[in-house]
C-alpha cells in the first residue's frame, strides 16, 4: 500500500483514468439499447470531476464502468495503469477493492454493524488484515467521526452516515473516489458540508474525485465537468 | 476472512431475525432429535431382546420330539437314555451338559391362593444349563432325585402369587395337584424370556414329576432336553453331534429326523436382523423430517438472499469476490443446521431418556441407547443438510451482478 501511495505521488500528473471509445449495449428483451456510444476522455490523478447529464443519458452506465462494477461492451479502459475492460469478475472485485472507493446517494451502510465495522468492510476483502482497526480509526478521524465509532447507522444523522460511508470509501487508500449523488439524500446545509469534506479530502490525500450529480451548484465546485447526452460526450469543459 | 470472524458475523446476522432463525432451527432440531431418538429406541430394543436371549444362554440348545413341519410319522419320543447318550463326552465333545426335563401345567395352591404356572420336572444339571440362580433356599439335588422327594422350587412370580412376597418362603408346604410339596427355595427373577416368563414356573425333581405329577405313556420319556454347548463357538458342532447321536439311536433315515434341535444362536440372529431393519426403518423416517428441516433452511436462505440483495451488491462493490459471498451465506446456513443439530442431539437424548423412563415405569426393562455413532451420524448429516441446502441460495447470492444488486429496492 505504501508503494502504491508513492506511485500516486510520483505520477501525480499522469492519467488515473483513460477511457477510449467506451460502448455499452444492454439487451432489454428483444431490443438492444445503446447506453454508451463511444465515449473517450482522460482524468488526471488528483482531479475533481463531475459527471452530469439528464436521466437516460448513460450517466449511471458510465459511472458503473468507471467504478469497475460493469464491463464495457467494447472500448478500452485503463484505471491507474491497469487495463480493466477484459478482466473477469474476481479480478474486477479486486480492482474495486484496491483502487475505487464508492460513496452512494443512500449511504448503503450495514444497518446492524457499528460505524467502525462498516469502515473496516473493504479491508475484510483486501486480504490484508493487519492493523485494519487502526486504519479504520484513521479514516473515521479524517471525516471527523472519531467520537461516533461504535454507533450504529440508526443512531447517526444522515450527514454522519454519509461521513461513515466516505470513511469507508477512503480506508483502502483508493486511486479514485466515485460519489454517486452524494448529497442527494441530504438537506442543502448538510449537503454542502459533505461536499466540502470531499473536496478537503481531495486536497489532503490527493485522491481523484468523481462526482455524479444533477446539481449544477455541485458541478460548479468541481474543476471539470463531463456532460453526457444520449450516450455521447456533450462537452468536457 | 478468518473462519471465526465469518461465524461471528453469521451469528450476528442470524440473531438479527431471531424468530425466523429460531423457527428454521426448529425444523433441524426436530429432524435430528427424531433421528437420535429413533436410533436410540431401535438400539435399545435390540439390546433388550438380545440381552434377554443371552440371559437364557446363547450356547443353549433345545432338543424336542418331532420335526418342525410334522412330516415324520410316529416320531419316537426322547428318552432318559437319549439324554444320557448326549452327555457322552466322547461321542459329543462339544456338549457341556444335558438337562432332560418333563414339562406340564400344574395347579399350585397355598392357603386360599391358587395359580397355574408351568411345571418342570428337572435334574440337578438343569440349573447349570439354564443359568438359574436362587434367591433363597437350596437347589434340587441327586438325593431328591433318588428319593423322589416332594420338594419344589418356586419361580418368583409364583411365590409372589401364592404368598404375596418372595422371601422367607422356604420350608412352607404348598399343594401341587392336591399333593403336598415342601418349598426348598425361590428362584432369582430373570424377566421375560423368549418362551414366556421364566419367573412363572415351578421346578420339582425329575423322578417326582415322572411318577407323581406328569404321567407319560413311556416310563422314561423326556419332553425336552436342554443342552449346553461348551461355548458359543461350537454351537453348530454341538447341533451336529446331537443330530448324529439321535439319528443312530432312533434309527431314522437321513433327512427324516424325528426330533428338532433349536439353538439360541438362530433366535438371536433372527431378532438381530429384525431389530436392525426396524432401526433403519425408524431412522429413515426420522431422516425424512431432517430433510424437511433442510428444505426449511433453503427456503429461509432464499428469502434472506432476496432481502439482502442490496447488502450483497454493496459488499461486491467494496471488493467481495464471488467466493466471499458464497462463504458468507454457506456459513449462515451451516450455522443454522449446526445449532439445530446440537439442540436436536440434546433433545433426542431427552426423548430417549423419557422413553426409557416410561418403559421402565410400565414394567418393561428397556433402555434406549444413544450411541456415539448415532450422534456422529446426526451431526454429520445435519451439517451436510445445511451445506447442501445452503449451496443453492448462496450460489444465487454470489452470482448477483453488483450493478443490479445495488439498484434493487
Amino acid at each position: 500500500m505504501a508503494g502504491q501511495a508513492a506511485d500516486l505521488v510520483g505520477n501525480s500528473m499522469s492519467n488515473v483514468i483513460e477511457a477510449r471509445d467506451l460502448r455499452k449495449v444492454y439487451k432489454m428483451g428483444e431490443v438492444e439499447v445503446e447506453a454508451l456510444r463511444g465515449v473517450s476522455f482522460h482524468i488526471k490523478s488528483g482531479e475533481v470531476i463531475s459527471i452530469m447529464g439528464p436521466s437516460g443519458s448513460g450517466k449511471s452506465t458510465l459511472m458503473n464502468t468507471l467504478g469497475c462494477l460493469d464491463r464495457p461492451t467494447s472500448g478500452e479502459y485503463v484505471l491507474d495503469g491497469e487495463p480493466v475492460a477484459s478482466l473477469n469478475d474476481d479480478q474486477l472485485a479486486s480492482i474495486r477493492n484496491r483502487k475505487v472507493g464508492f460513496v452512494f446517494q443512500s449511504f448503503n451502510l450495514l444497518s446492524r454493524q457499528t460505524a467502525i465495522t462498516n469502515v473496516e468492510l473493504p479491508l475484510r476483502y483486501s486480504g490484508n488484515l493487519e492493523g485494519r482497526r487502526e486504519r479504520a480509526i484513521e479514516a473515521l478521524k479524517a471525516v471527523g467521526l472519531e467520537d461516533r465509532m461504535t454507533h450504529r447507522p440508526y443512531e447517526l444523522s444522515g450527514g454522519q452516515q454519509q461521513r461513515v460511508a466516505i470513511a469507508r470509501a477512503l480506508v483502502n487508500k483508493p486511486a479514485i473516489i466515485m460519489a454517486d449523488e452524494p448529497t442527494g439524500n441530504l438537506d442543502s446545509k448538510v449537503g454542502s458540508e459533505i461536499m466540502s469534506l470531499l473536496l478537503n479530502l481531495n486536497k489532503d490525500f490527493g485522491t481523484t474525485l468523481i462526482i455524479v450529480t444533477h446539481d449544477p451548484i455541485i458541478a460548479e465546485q468541481t474543476q471539470r465537468s463531463i456532460r453526457l447526452r444520449d450516450g455521447l460526450l456533450e462537452s468536457a469543459s | 476472512m478468518s473462519i471465526g470472524r465469518a461465524f461471528l458475523e453469521a451469528l450476528e446476522s442470524l440473531s438479527g431475525n431471531k424468530l425466523r432463525s429460531g423457527l428454521t432451527v426448529l425444523g433441524i432440531v426436530i429432524g435430528v432429535a427424531a433421528v437420535i431418538a429413533m436410533l436410540a429406541v431401535g438400539k435399545g430394543a435390540e439390546a433388550s431382546i438380545t440381552g434377554s436371549i443371552s440371559g437364557i444362554g446363547t450356547n443353549l440348545l433345545f432338543v424336542f420330539r418331532g420335526d418342525q413341519a410334522d412330516n415324520v410319522r410316529n416320531p419316537k419320543p426322547l428318552t432318559m437314555g437319549d439324554a444320557q447318550a448326549l452327555g457322552d463326552q466322547f461321542a459329543a465333545p462339544s456338549i457341556a451338559a444335558v438337562a432332560p426335563a418333563l414339562q406340564g401345567d400344574a395347579a399350585v395352591s397355598f392357603g386360599g391362593e391358587q395359580t397355574s404356572p408351568q411345571l418342570f420336572g428337572v435334574t440337578p444339571a438343569y440349573f447349570q444349563v439354564r443359568n438359574l440362580t436362587l434367591a433363597e433356599g437350596e437347589l434340587i439335588t441327586e438325593e431328591h432325585m433318588l428319593g423322589r422327594a416332594s420338594v419344589v422350587l418356586l419361580g418368583p412370580e409364583v411365590a409372589e402369587g401364592l404368598f404375596g412376597h418372595t422371601d422367607g418362603i422356604t420350608g412352607e408346604t404348598i399343594r401341587i395337584e392336591g399333593q403336598p410339596f415342601r418349598v426348598i427355595g425361590v428362584l432369582e427373577s430373570k424377566g421375560g424370556g423368549a418362551f414366556g416368563s421364566e419367573d412363572n414356573q415351578v421346578l420339582v425333581p425329575f423322578t417326582t414329576a415322572q411318577t407323581r405329577l406328569i404321567r407319560r405313556s413311556t416310563s422314561d420319556r423326556v419332553d425336552i432336553s436342554f443342552v449346553q454347548a461348551v461355548s458359543v463357538d461350537v454351537v453348530t458342532q454341538a447341533t451336529e453331534e446331537i443330530a448324529q447321536i439321535l439319528r443312530t439311536r432312533h434309527r431314522t433315515p437321513v433327512g427324516a429326523d424325528d426330533f428338532t434341535i433349536f439353538s439360541q444362536q438362530d433366535l438371536l440372529t433372527t431378532f438381530q436382523s429384525i431389530t436392525g431393519i426396524l432401526t433403519i426403518f425408524l431412522g429413515g423416517i426420522a431422516g425424512i423430517s431432517l430433510l424437511v428441516g433442510g428444505i426449511g433452511i433453503m427456503n429461509i436462505m432464499l428469502v434472506s438472499v432476496t432481502e439482502r440483495t442490496r447488502e450483497i451488491g454493496l459488499r461486491k462493490a467494496l471488493g467481495a469476490r464471488r467466493r466471499d459471498i458464497l462463504i458468507q451465506f454457506l456459513t449462515e446456513s451451516s450455522l443454522l443446521s449446526l445449532i439445530g443439530g446440537i439442540i436436536g442431539i440434546m433433545f433426542g437424548w431427552l426423548i430417549s431418556f423419557a422413553v426409557g423412563q416410561i418403559a421402565s415405569a410400565s414394567g418393561t426393562a428397556f433402555t434406549p441407547v444413544v450411541g456415539i455413532d448415532a450422534v456422529a451420524l446426526a451431526t454429520i448429516f445435519s451439517a451436510i443438510v445445511g451445506l447442501f441446502f445452503g449451496i443453492y441460495p448462496a450460489n444465487r447470492a454470489a452470482g448477483l451482478e453488483p450493478v443490479e444488486a445495488l439498484r434493487y429496492e
